[in-house]
């Protein structure tokens, strides 16, 4: 059996990132990805928080294929008629160093691909692998083409379905609870259109999320992203209550919905949709974790289950970016160690929980079961636009004092035991 | 826009072989909630004239929430052969 240092399967963000940081050091390492290149089964919403970049890979920070900065943050809640939108600027969201930008995962995987290759490291396309091989309760290697391929230490970053994982028994395989489904159309405009209607300067961009009756009421919600030339529309649903939902409409359909309603058609309007993705995501946060590393393995990325919905920041490829470092490093150890048990390459583990990485999802470990809750996305925006509405109409008939239409309204909406309760619930989150 | 005409802008490269196999059998006996039809981003599931479930594979996008939400297990699901099906260009 044919045999490297290291195999990474997946290139994506999380093994790309690992292979970025063996190669730099001179691991022999090799990445198989079942795409015709990297990034060709990789859909993101739309946002990369940077700054983990900068942080780890400055160089790589410095000349990444980014779209846009975000500069602009904003939240709507939406139903009944009406949306109430609640939007951040910040000059620390700005340059030099924004936090956040949008990418397009085809262009920006393939870029890192070629840093990979630049610092030694091979990525090969068109490679699926069938199976990792295990000996004694060891990861050894893998099938992949027809050929078996050992290596001292195989990184899975296969993604959010951690098939190959959960076959070899190194984790559970995806369970509807804790699995949205997302997809998105990507809309071309031309820069200045799209710098023009969403009132930006050149380069920066707008994040925009959406929760209401663009889900009608399902737990999830709307985004949007502007690209460089493009805008990434889409809509993610918890697949627990797209799969149990009782209405005829045909899931994709929702997206439709969503680009029909006033607030969305003319930001879109003259948009040419370019391209329609799909893709799982992972939701169960903390309490859902897989043992992370074993004899002769790390898992990383979504196959890891490291993503992070916190209703308003939405995160993920931040968390493959690290943990892919993070499992660059614990490799490097065991390489010096020459020793690749689990017993050496629990410092992976290590590392992720004295990290933000693993120290985020734990904050927010009670938010999965939080947004479990529908009314959230179905009484709650609904109520809160109406609220807004009040103070801003006028008639018929006399007004009344803005005090007293706010308690009024407020009393209305929100003076109730299921609301309280949900109110003592948040202090958890 | 139709979701036949969505699909048509994604790029596949199409293998002679199914990644997706269905146990009718399951569908026909076990199965009262085809989630199949209510998740799929592609409207790929169709029940045929005689009452059986099929899958257009051919326009897979990949995501897995299929199988991910059949509970009674009546799909056998792998990725496409490396190289072959969807290969988003953009997203």
């Amino acid at each position: 059996m044919e045999k490297v240092e290291c195999i990474v399967v997946g290139g994506g963000l999380a093994g790309l990132s690992a292979a970025y940081g063996l190669a730099a050091e001179g691991v022999e390492v090799m990445v198989l990805e079942r795409g015709n290149y990297a990034g060709a089964k990789n859909v993101t919403g739309g946002r990369l928080y940077t700054s983990v970049l900068r942080d780890i890979y400055p160089e790589l920070w410095e000349e990444a294929p980014f779209e846009r900065a975000i500069v602009r943050e904003a939240v709507t809640l939406m139903g009944d008629g009406a949306a109430t939108t609640v939007e951040v600027a910040s000059d620390r969201f700005a340059a030099p160093s924004p936090q956040s930008h949008t990418v397009l995962r085809a262009r920006f995987d393939q870029w890192l691909a070629e840093k990979v290759g630049e610092k030694g490291g091979m990525v090969v396309g068109d490679m699926k692998v069938d199976e990792l091989l295990l000996e004694n309760g060891k990861v050894i290697g893998v099938r992949a083409g027809g050929d078996e391929v050992g290596a001292d230490v195989t990184i899975v970053a296969e993604g959010v379905l951690g098939l190959l994982a959960s076959a070899a028994g190194l984790r559970e395989a995806p369970a509807a609870a804790d699995h949205a489904l997302g997809y998105k159309e990507v809309i071309e405009l031309p820069a200045a259109t799209i710098e023009d209607r969403f009132q930006l300067n050149e380069g920066e961009g707008l994040a925009q999320l959406f929760m209401g009756d663009v889900t009608r009421g399902m737990t999830g919600g709307g985004f949007l992203y502007t690209n460089k030339e493009s805008i990434s529309l889409g809509v993610v649903v918890a697949m627990e209550h797209m799969r149990s939902r009782g209405d005829e409409l045909e899931s994709w359909q929702l997206l439709d919905e969503f680009k029909e309603k006033a607030q969305i058609k003319p930001l879109v309007a003259g948009g040419e949709v370019a391209e329609y993705s799909a893709h799982a995501v992972a939701e169960g946060g903390f309490d859902k974790l897989p043992r992370l590393f074993g004899d002769g393995y790390l898992l990383a990325g979504e196959a890891a289950g490291l993503s992070l919905n916190a209703l308003v920041t939405v995160r993920g490829m931040d968390f493959a970016i690290a943990s892919g470092y993070h499992a660059a490093r614990a490799a490097l150890a065991a390489r010096d160690a020459k020793d690749y048990s689990a017993a050496t390459l629990s410092a992976y583990d290590r590392a992720l929980r004295e990290s933000w990485v693993i120290g985020d999802l734990d904050t927010a470990r009670n938010v999965p079961g939080f947004i479990e809750n529908e009314r959230l996305f179905g009484v709650y925006p609904a109520a809160v636009s109406r609220l807004a509405e009040s103070f801003f109409t006028v008639g018929p008939g006399r007004s009344s004092r803005m005090v007293k239409t706010g308690w009024r309204g407020a009393r209305r909406e929100f003076l109730n035991t299921a609301t309280l309760k949900d109110l003592w619930s948040m202090r958890k989150i | 826009m139709e979701i036949d005409a969505k699909l048509g802008l994604d790029v596949f490269k199409l293998d002679e072989e199914r990644h997706i196999t269905i146990d009718t059998a399951i569908c026909k006996t076990v199965c009262t909630t085809r989630t199949c039809l209510k998740v799929c981003p592609a409207d790929l599931y169709e029940l045929d004239d005689k009452g059986e479930m099929t899958v257009n594979w051919e326009g897979c996008l990949e995501c897995g929430s299929c199988l991910i939400c059949c509970d009674d297990r009546a799909l056998t699901w792998t990725y496409p052969r490396g190289g072959f099906g969807v290969q988003y260009r953009m997203s």
